[in-house]
């Protein structure tokens, strides 16, 4: 029994050292793939069309989700302020907490967890069947490059849709809000919009659209890495898939935080 | 015979080792195909037949050891400059590997549609490509609508499209019926003596090797006929047995026929 708990005792650093590796190589395997995403931009092939229909599946596809989250989160975000802003009577200031809050921060982060769950995962189910399927190797085998064939024109479509989507999103919410603030809150309609509008700043549509242009790198990228190193067949493909969706939202709200404070300091609060 | 010696071996495995999670699959393996020949390998399941055939394509690099294949050094090539080399290749895999999203016609046409042939063109060589396989019926259909053997007959078809210098068999007719099985080794010796084809292949099933040993294709019946009795068996086939990551047999049909190996006779038995 001694014996038994020595011999355990000197497997643990060697599981522990393997297991540290194994992780290692992870990231160096996803930072490779994400950097050869790019560079894949500079050389040709380049395979337009295939960006196109992803932007259709990625874009069109995740139009209506992004509309009715969006419209019902600015809605609610109209209703809670509102209570709290009426206690200092400022409800009139309803339209500028919509506006500023989605535009800064909830649209980039909404839409990017909206897409995240819908087309991350789709990539990592599609790119994961066709790795256990031996459909990437017959790719390289008829001399196709996987990563420009695949990879590449998913993250430039998922990048350029992003931010389209997180527009969409950003401006149904205002409309949602502005449905709230004239018949709920009673509020003058014109007043909403002007407060909406003026309280924007270079600064803040800045950090709005360069937000969904990161997220959408790190929904892309992150969605082909897990599908394209899935082993273990149907198995294997349910376990990307899930990680993909894991690891995509939590990369996503703990790069935002440096996002954030990265631009405040550049452009403060007013 | 003379038309090899005139030319460069197409594959030639130097001294080539490769190991898994410290079990090692190949134990320094060395051959050559010759141009114009098609050579066999057996072995039982986990004896790295497969392994071959991706380390000749370049998917997989060895431990150790140097690979040629069409004179030029796969083990020394980056997997951008092993594209266009790749292209010279068929490889037909053991599962098939269609792309199952795309249908037969795009599956087939899908190497020169990479080419950027004109459109004509494609459409002829398709068109002659699937009446070589027999299967010109199934243009618009999915893989998933075919049956096993005609999945390996589009994946055939696929890989000779492009009219390849050397063509990669990965256990083609695996999981098969007998009746297909011979359909199947029917294409291959149709492929070898009408358009003289390099060729590997790699079987666990003996017979079907035998087949292509003892058969020629006759052009004007549109099927194969065994060899006359007196008359030498295809001098352009040989055949190669793995074991434990080691080559214990290299000859052709008849030394492989007498071999007095127990192993080899075991299989011979079967």
């Amino acid at each position: 029994m001694a014996a038994l708990d020595h011999g355990h005792r000197d497997q643990m650093p060697f599981s522990l050292i393997s297991h540290a590796k194994k992780n290692v190589l992870a990231v160096q395997e996803y930072a490779l793939l994400a950097s050869q995403s790019l560079a894949n931009l500079f050389t040709s092939p380049r395979y337009i069309a295939d960006t196109i229909q992803q932007g259709d599946v990625i874009g069109v596809g995740s139009l209506p989700i992004v509309i009715l989250t969006g419209f019902f989160l600015g809605a609610v975000l109209a209703l809670q302020s509102a209570n709290e802003l009426s206690r200092f009577g400022g409800l009139s200031y309803t339209g500028e907490l919509v506006s500023l809050s989605m535009v800064r921060e909830i649209g980039p982060v909404l839409t990017g967890l909206m897409v995240a769950g819908r087309s991350a995962t789709g990539m990592a189910s599609e790119l994961g069947s066709m790795m256990v399927t031996e459909q990437i190797d017959a790719m390289r085998a008829l001399g196709t490059d996987p990563s420009k064939k695949l990879v590449t024109p998913r993250v430039v479509s998922t990048v350029f849709m992003l931010v389209v989507l997180t527009v969409i999103a950003d401006l149904c919410a205002l409309v949602g809000g502005y449905m709230v603030a004239i018949f709920k809150l009673r509020l003058d309609g014109n007043q909403y919009w002007s407060m909406a509008w003026q309280s924007l700043g270079s600064g803040d549509i800045i950090m709005g659209l360069l937000k969904p242009f990161v997220f959408g790198f790190i929904i892309s990228t992150i969605g082909c890495y897990y599908g394209i190193s899935a082993r273990g067949g149907t198995q294997g493909v349910g376990r990307a898939t899930t990680q993909a969706m894991v690891s995509a939202s939590v990369l996503l709200v703990i790069v935002d935080l440096f996002i954030t404070q990265l631009l405040l300091s550049f452009f403060p609060f007013k | 015979m003379a038309e090899s010696d005139n030319h460069e071996p197409v594959i030639v495995f130097e001294d080539v080792a490769i190991a898994f999670d410290e079990h090692r699959v190949l134990n320094g393996l060395s051959f050559t195909l010759p141009y114009g020949e098609t050579k066999v390998f057996f072995g039982a399941a986990g004896t790295g037949k497969t392994l071959i055939l991706k380390l000749s394509l370049g998917l997989v690099k060895p431990d150790s050891g140097r690979i040629f294949v069409l004179g030029q050094e796969v083990t020394a090539m980056t997997e951008e400059r092993l594209y266009p080399l790749r292209q010279q290749i068929g490889m037909v895999f053991q599962e098939s590997a269609l792309f199952d999203s795309l249908t037969v016609e795009d599956n087939v046409s899908y190497r020169l549609r990479e080419e950027h042939m004109p459109e004509e063109e494609i459409a002829q060589r398709v068109q002659r490509a699937l009446r070589f396989v027999e299967l010109e019926h199934t243009l618009k259909m999915f893989p998933s609508e075919l049956s096993g053997g005609m999945r390996r007959r589009v994946a055939i078809a696929r890989a000779i499209v492009s009219r390849p210098e050397l063509l990669l068999y990965d256990s083609p007719t695996g999981g098969l019926d007998p009746i297909t099985s011979t359909t199947i080794i029917e294409l291959l010796v149709k492929q070898r003596d009408v358009y003289h084809n390099s060729a590997l292949l790699v079987t666990h099933r003996l017979p079907d090797a035998f087949t292509l040993a003892t058969h020629r294709f006759n052009a004007e019946e549109n099927r194969m006929v065994l060899v006359p009795p007196g008359a030498n068996w295809d001098s352009r086939t040989s055949f190669v047995v793995l074991k434990d990551g080691d080559k214990i047999f290299e000859g052709n049909a008849a030394e492989i026929a007498n071999s007095t190996d127990p192993y080899i006779r075991e299989y011979l038995t079967q």
